[in-house]
């Protein structure tokens, strides 16, 4: 039902949505770059990236979310047969 | 496609990429999979912490979840009331769950987490321990460890860490664990276990913080992991008085399965002022903790 009366309010609630700080990629020194040759698709990478900037693509490989990857380097640090490399920008 | 790992940790995000926090995060981790594992039907409250700026800053939201920001003390007794409103309105089966930091936990909420724990509340607190208070710049918790570095410690802490897990399993409650990022599925398994349970569930999850302990973002489950394996964090539960080890520290009552505590406490800034007896102390202290666990095993 809509209301007669017109507020003009700001209320203190947030709505979700990616990018909260913005593209958070920018934030990157060394960008990790997955080499699909190597790759066994375990998913420890998506598992432990703390930005969730790994999203699994339809074939189970990981992919990594370059606007928001923060290059924080733990999913080339987990991959067990070292199958991402961190390359400076 | 399916895939093995999906079964016990779901593809679905509730975290949403593009946050504020720090490279490497432990809180964004532990929250992104806390989410995982208890699904959208969930009520977080978050109380003044690294975690309060995490969530995202406004007008946006990084976690798809309903979530309340709370003054300091009051985390424990809000999670309380929602619980109760939401039980009434015949909604009791949604989680409603406390996100703290160590300082928020073991410090300024301890009155409202012991009042929430003694009432028997239907919730499930989680303290994602970086042991001190970073979101204001490394200043001692309670729950920093004996001779840690921080900028209100700066020649080391010269008192041992409160144990919050036992101070809350005292309450009585049904559930307490403790947990660490580099074993999701354990940690997961036990975010379940306590959603299935009616009263007060208490997790403490190691938080390895990179800026906060001084190690590269790329070591974070490097070093959660190393926490464990040399018996400095103990993963285990106590279900209704039940004290049961879990995950790898179940093989671990044996010292020489321990890996020395050196080789986690080189690993980290906050400790690279530390002689050689200092490590032995530690040493002592991390092996006197597993004598104890030993004892309440055999019983
Ligand atoms: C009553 C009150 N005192 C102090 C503060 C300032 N403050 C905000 S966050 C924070 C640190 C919290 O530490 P902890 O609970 O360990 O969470 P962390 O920041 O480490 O994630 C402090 C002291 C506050 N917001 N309210
Ligand atoms: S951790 Fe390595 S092997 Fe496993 S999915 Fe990621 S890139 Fe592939
Ligand atoms: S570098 Fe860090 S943020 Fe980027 S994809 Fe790897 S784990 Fe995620
Ligand atoms: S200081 Fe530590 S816990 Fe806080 S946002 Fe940074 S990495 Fe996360
Ligand atoms: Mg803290």
């Amino acid at each position: 039902m809509e209301s007669k009366i017109k507020f003009d309010l700001i209320t203190p609630i947030s709505y979700p949505g990616e990018g909260s700080a913005g593209a958070t990629g920018s934030w990157r020194v060394f960008k990790p770059i997955i080499d699909r040759e190597k790759c066994r698709k375990c998913l420890l990478c998506w598992l432990y990236c703390p930005e969730a900037a790994i999203r699994v693509s339809e074939e189970n490989y990981p992919e990594i979310i370059y606007e928001y990857c923060k290059g924080c380097g733990i999913c080339a640090n987990e991959c067990p047969v070292k199958a991402i490399s961190m390359v400076e920008e | 496609m399916s895939h093995p790992l999906f079964k016990v940790i779901p593809k679905e995000e509730y975290f949403l990429p593009g946050t504020p926090a720090c490279p490497g995060c432990p809180a964004a981790l532990g929250l992104r999979l806390l989410l995982k594992a208890l699904g959208p039907k969930t009520v977080i409250v978050i109380p003044a912490c690294c975690s309060s700026i995490i969530q995202g800053a406004y007008p946006r939201s990084a976690i798809k979840v309903p979530l309340i920001n709370i003054a300091f003390a009051a985390s424990a007794a809000t999670a309380s009331g929602i619980a109760e409103a939401l039980e009434l309105k015949g909604i009791g089966d949604a989680n409603v769950v406390v996100w703290a930091g160590d300082g928020g936990t073991a410090d300024i909420g301890l009155q409202g987490l012991s009042g929430a724990a003694e009432r028997g509340h239907n919730i499930i607190y989680v303290c994602y321990d970086n042991e001190a208070y970073m979101n204001t710049g490394i200043q001692r918790s309670g729950a920093t460890p004996y001779m840690a570095w921080t900028t209100t410690t700066p020649t080391g802490k010269r008192e041992i860490k409160k144990d919050i897990p036992l101070i809350v399993a005292m309450h009585r409650v049904p559930y307490v664990a403790t947990a660490a990022l580099a074993y999701p599925q354990d940690y997961v398994m036990k975010l379940r276990k306590a959603a299935a349970k009616k009263g007060f569930k208490y997790i403490h999850l190691l938080a390895p913080c990179p800026p906060g302990w001084r190690f590269d973002s790329s070591k974070t489950i490097e070093i959660s992991r190393l926490a464990v394996e040399t018996g400095t964090w103990v993963l285990y539960e106590i279900e209704d008085g039940k004290f049961r080890l879990t995950g790898p520290s179940k093989g671990l009552i044996d010292k020489s399965k321990r890996k020395p505590v050196a080789e986690y406490l080189r690993t980290q800034g906050r400790f690279s002022h530390l002689s050689d007896e200092d490590m032995a102390k530690i040493q002592k202290i991390v092996d006197e903790n597993w004598e104890w666990i030993k004892r309440w095993l055999e019983g």
